[in-house]
């Protein structure tokens, strides 16, 4: 039996989201297999987004501005941060917007509404799988073997799905009532890479401020993604932690907010 | 007759005014919350209570419905647009959450309020076939073990690996019909989706539907067609502004909807003539339709001659009058224009016209009338929706056929066949 009334329970959620998983899985197939319809490129803009915006950085803030790169050739630096970036904004993008492009299944069909946010950022990882086969001969090039800690470069992708879902929570479920979120998307997408040590290491950071700054979770996972990949330097744990912390105080914090608006999308939309 | 399907206790939904046709931008908000405490304050001062004067204006789309179905039962649900039939159905589906009371829900249920929800024009047919059943429920088991019927009863085999963008919308909707046809769910919440497709696809869609009630099924069927509700559904109940109005067998319940609730608007009188459509030198007082020999209240059948007619005042003996009339059907097509030519003096006072549209010539359904015109080559205001009058299905000229009646107007044509001639001996032509 099921009841509906006001009000909602947290648990059921959940049991609900696993009796979908079907559903999750066939809308996650749909993103992937319709977002290079009718383009030429294809999926090879997987990899131009990040090797050109690598590239750019490579000659404006590597070459001529001399931005440090803790002792790697500046290319290696900002290629290996671009990909665990990209993953990032890419899901953070299609997690805050799915709910409102899913408009009519919402209002049409019963499902738990935490299967569209969490399909549009699972169909990220397939840019992610591309863009990191590629990064392997891009180091090779450069003469670099990924070591044994390169398997933690996955897990550290993997967080940074979950800060994209945490956010993407959020956004997507005030994107249903305050349609300003689609404009200032970019907006806080630009900031926050500007804000992430992708193009600069984050040793230029003074030590008395590096507490503040490994908040933003994207630092401890671009750091540690690196640091994975290149083998160079200590492991920035205490980053990668601080930034597993605010990660799982984003992510409860938006299971809450979405669980609770939940119930009226179809009324908002 | 089984267990309770569905049991429904007090359900009431509010919705806020406008929140459903236009989302809310984030200044708005901001500058709600900036603005109310000054008008808190304000009303405060003046001594008034701040939710009844400015608070936002809410609808009921359902109030303290109650509701019990077994399981077995196929259930019409009938009523005006706005009534509440969709809210109900999202409420029992759980789209959305009643604003007040419960609804319990024994069994798995799928819900079709729309055919198609899902389909994405880029994927092809068979893709599509996959998406739209999980959607609807229906596991990838399922989906598998249906799929070559499905593709069957859609009749899109050859284009089954085409994006169905390139499919007609014909085509389109009988594959996405398709999919929900196969949905096997104890409880069925279905919306009007099932005047799909051409006549022959149609009549294999209600033998399908037909099927699932003999399998002892509970079917919920939302309709404008009281002819499918009568024939499908054994009981049936009426909404009207959110309220449950009449509940029992369906002929009960369809024709007292068809008395009470849609006529409504087949007569409307102004009784301060000041504030009566029209200008200083021209009232329009009372307008109706209604059958020929019949009052407004009576019941319209396609094979009925209607009456229009509307009663005036006017000023001045040398105005010339110029009255046009319209008729559009329930999709906005425009069915008919007729009119009182302004070459036609009309004396001051008060007059009544009218003109009548012949029987067997409207198609059944809603109809509306649209009232214009000209006072002394001046253009008086256009009226939309003035009248609004149901034309009713009649049985008698249908034979076997129960489908939507398609066509603008409906005319009684007559076939005649008459034989040229016997086959000669010994003519084979035919076989062969």
């Amino acid at each position: 039996m099921r009841v509906n009334k006001p009000g909602s329970s947290w648990d059921l959620r959940w049991r609900q989201l696993w009796e979908y998983r079907e559903l999750v899985y066939f809308l996650t197939w749909r993103d992937i297999k319709v977002r290079y319809k009718q383009t030429i490129l294809g999926a090879a803009w997987a990899i131009v987004q990040p090797v050109f915006t690598a590239l750019i950085l490579s000659l404006f803030l590597g070459k001529l501005a001399k931005v440090p790169s803790d002792g790697m050739p500046y290319p290696v630096f900002a290629y290996t941060a671009m990909v665990p970036w990209q993953l990032f904004s890419q899901a953070l993008t299609e997690a805050s917007n799915s709910l409102v492009a899913n408009e009519r299944l919402i209002t049409k069909v019963y499902f738990p509404r935490m299967a569209i946010p969490l399909s549009a950022v699972l169909a990220a990882l397939v840019e992610f799988a591309i863009a990191f086969l590629v990064l392997v001969p891009f180091l090779a090039y450069y003469r670099i073997v990924p070591k044994a800690t390169a398997i933690t470069a996955l897990f550290i992708g993997l967080l940074a799905v979950v800060v994209a879902f945490g956010v993407g929570l959020w956004l997507s479920a005030l994107n249903v009532q305050y349609r300003d979120v689609r404009y200032t998307l970019s907006f806080i997408i630009q900031l926050w890479f500007l804000a992430s040590p992708v193009a600069y290491p984050a040793s230029v950071v003074p030590h008395r401020w590096r507490v503040w700054y490994g908040l933003n979770p994207m630092v401890g996972i671009i750091e540690g993604f690196r640091w994975a990949m290149l083998g160079i330097g200590h492991p920035p744990w205490r980053l990668v932690l601080a930034s597993v912390a605010s990660t799982a105080v984003i992510l409860i914090g938006g299971l809450f907010y979405f669980q609770r608006m939940e119930d009226s999308f179809a009324d908002l939309m | 007759m089984g267990a309770v399907a569905i049991h429904c206790e007090g359900i009431s939904k509010r919705y806020r005014l406008g929140e459903r046709q236009r989302y809310r931008a984030l200044r708005d908000a901001v500058s709600e919350a900036v603005s109310a405490p000054f008008r808190r304050m304000r009303s405060a001062l003046r001594g008034q209570g701040t939710e009844h004067h400015r608070g936002p204006e809410y609808l009921w789309a359902l109030r303290d419905v109650s509701l019990e179905v077994r399981h077995g039962e196929v259930l019409g649900i009938i009523g005006r647009n706005g009534a509440g039939k969709s809210t109900l159905l999202k409420i029992l589906s759980w789209i959305t959450r009643p604003t007040a009371g419960r609804a319990e829900i024994y069994g798995r249920t799928g819900s079709l309020l729309e055919v198609g929800t899902g389909f994405h024009p880029e994927l092809t047919g068979r893709e599509n076939i996959y998406l739209n059943g999980a959607i609807l429920g229906m596991t990838r088991c399922e989906i598998e073990r249906k799929f070559d019927e499905i593709v069957e009863f859609s009749e899109c085999e050859r284009f089954l690996d085409t994006p169905v963008k390139h499919f007609s919308s014909g085509m389109q909707m009988r594959l996405a019909f398709a999919v929900a046809a196969h949905l096997e769910t104890e409880i069925l919440l279905v919306d009007e989706v099932l005047a799909v497709g051409d006549a022959p696809f149609q009549e294999k869609c209600l033998a399908k539907a037909r099927k699932a009630a003999h399998a002892g099924r509970t079917v919920l069927f939302v309709s404008h067609n009281l002819l499918a509700v009568n024939t499908h559904c054994s009981r049936a109940i009426c909404l009207h502004e959110g309220k449950v109005v009449s509940e029992g067998p369906s002929q009960q319940v369809t024709s007292r909807y068809v008395r009470n609730w849609i006529t409504r608007l087949t007569e409307i009188e102004y009784p301060d003539l000041s504030r009566a459509p029209g200008n200083e030198r021209f009232r329009l007082r009372r307008a109706c339709v209604r059958p020929l020999n019949g009052t407004p209240d009576d019941q319209i059948t396609v094979r009925t001659p209607i009456v229009v007619e509307f009663e005036y005042q006017k000023l001045a003996d040398e105005d010339s009058l110029e009255l046009v009339v319209d008729l559009l059907d329930q999709h906005g097509v425009h069915i008919l224009e007729t009119w009182w030519p302004a070459d036609r003096p009309v004396p001051s006072g008060v007059s009544r016209s009218w003109f009548v549209v012949p029987g067997d010539l409207l198609n059944a359904g809603p109809h509306r009338v649209r009232f214009f015109g000209a006072l002394a080559a001046c253009g008086l205001p256009t009226l939309e929706d003035l009248l609004v009058f149901d034309v009713q299905d009649s049985a008698d000229l249908r034979n076997l056929y129960h489908g939507d009646w398609p066509g603008a107007v409906r005319p009684n044509i007559e076939w005649k066949t008459e034989q040229l001639g016997p086959l000669s001996p010994g003519d084979d032509s035919l076989r062969s």
